[in-house]
């Protein structure tokens, strides 16, 4: 009988070091994406926090577009139309457009709450010393304020960690796409979920432990 | 000198200063009294700009306080303000608190900061504090640093505005106290107060306002002894 050719062929040590790679760019592409994410997203908070009925009109409703549709669809639509308007971008660069775009519409919502909980007495005291608009904002409601929903901006921050997984529906090779491929070529898809989600967690975990730690260092 | 000069002020269609004209001179401790929404709080907020006003004038040291081109940052470092709430930076240490302003707004050095800081906590008695974050101090001790806050900008004048009233009974002696103290050192002070006992033993004047009118001004004899207006005498006659 003749020996049958196999496509399947089992787990090796290389495979980890390719999930392990993949890690690597799940942990860029949401740390890039995260970062000017928020940048944009303080700055949309303050602009709804103080642009109060224009910002309500024009800026709120379209933050509620990119926080309401689910992302798989926000990225497929990206990555298809993109082209069209004449952006010709790579799986990578549209998973971070959108995935910025997400994390920014999240974190206004947030940057706003923190402002609101400064709270205006606080503010009139800042003010009352002499300090500007712009110097009561950088050393009084950025200190106070950013504590104040720091807890609620790592619960983002970790969500579109574990959402950047979307992004491999465009075919960039991050730590899902990399175990659907492992899966596809060695039939074990337990080992390679389970090793997939262990990659999750490393990568969450030290966050959320340093997080409670500035809380508890804050909360002195 | 602060000069106020028929001054109104609205919020949106109430009225809360119905022109008001007042002078404080140079040293002068002005207690002002009358019921909670007489207006009391808002003349402070409008003298340092903390509101804006719709008629009339405050001009401090011959500069108008609402003026378009006036420098408020820079007015206001002249015209210190101690609030209700204490509002002491919570992310910050007792002499972190008192040294922000004078570094960031002053353009001190961190060093000469923390030296007016220390100056200013230990003048208010906070001395063994200075480490210390807000969350560990009482509301008087709170309240102290605030005063010592305000007057790391060496303000010329210090606007008080129910300093006392956030307080636990056991914690306003103390607060009082250091208020006293910077009167007695010749410190310009507004203080709108319910404390009847500091206006009559520390103020020079007191006035009276009554629904957003200055019903009545002079010495605290006068006010506390033989007020010469109805509501004076009403509401004196209630906080006894």
């Amino acid at each position: 009988m003749q020996p049958s050719l196999s496509f399947f062929s089992g787990f090796t040590p290389n495979d980890l070091w390719f999930l392990a790679e993949a890690a690597l760019r799940t942990l860029w592409i949401s740390a890039l994406s995260i970062s000017i994410g928020t940048v944009l997203g303080a700055i949309f908070g303050w602009i709804l926090y103080e642009g109060k009925l224009t910002a309500t009109l024009t800026l709120a409703p379209v933050l509620d577009v990119f926080r309401s549709v689910p992302l798989i669809i926000q990225l497929v639509l990206f990555y298809n139309f993109a082209p069209i308007v004449g952006l010709d971008l790579d799986p990578f660069a549209s998973g971070v457009v959108i995935l910025t775009i997400y994390t920014a519409a999240l974190v206004a919502n947030v940057a706003r709450g923190g402002i609101e909980a400064v709270g205006l007495p606080m503010r009139r005291a800042a003010r009352s010393l002499g300090m500007t608009y712009w110097q009561d904002l950088r050393h009084v409601v950025l200190p106070i304020g950013g504590r104040a929903v720091f807890p609620a901006w790592v619960g983002v921050a970790l969500g579109v960690m574990k959402d950047s997984a979307l992004v491999s529906v465009l075919g960039y090779v991050e730590l899902l796409k990399a175990s659907q491929i492992l899966i596809t070529r060695t039939q074990e898809p337990f080992l390679i979920l389970t090793l997939a989600g262990a990659f999750y967690f490393a990568l969450s975990y030290p966050v959320s432990r340093f997080a409670a730690s500035l809380e508890r260092k804050w909360a002195q | 000198m602060i000069e106020i000069r028929d001054l109104h002020k609205y919020f949106g269609a109430l009225h809360v200063l119905k022109g008001i004209n007042l002078n404080v001179q140079k040293g002068e401790v002005l207690s002002v009294i009358g019921a909670s929404g007489s207006g009391k709080s808002t003349l402070l907020y409008c003298i340092n700009g903390l509101e804006p006003v719709q008629q009339g004038r405050v001009v401090v040291d011959g500069i108008d306080v609402h003026a378009k081109g006036t420098d408020i940052n820079r007015l206001r470092q002249r015209l210190g303000m101690v609030f209700q709430q204490w509002n002491s930076f919570p992310h910050l240490t007792a002499l972190e608190n008192v040294a922000l302003a004078p570094r960031i707004v002053k353009g001190k050095t961190r060093a000469e900061a923390r030296e007016i800081a220390r100056r200013q906590l230990e003048h208010v008695g906070l001395g063994e504090k200075l480490d210390a974050y807000p969350s560990a101090l009482s509301g008087g001790q709170q309240q102290r640093l605030a005063i010592a806050r305000a007057l790391a900008m060496e303000p010329e004048y210090m606007l008080f505005d129910e300093a006392t009233s956030a307080l636990d009974p056991e914690l306003v002696g103390e607060v009082l106290e250091t208020m006293r103290m910077l009167a007695e050192e010749g410190m310009t002070m507004i203080c709108v107060t319910h404390e009847m006992g500091f206006a009559r033993d520390v103020s020079d004047r007191v006035a009276f306002f009554h629904q957003g009118v200055m019903e009545e001004i002079g010495p605290p004899e006068q006010i506390f002894t033989a007020p010469q207006s109805e509501h004076t005498r009403k509401f004196l006659a209630n906080v006894r």
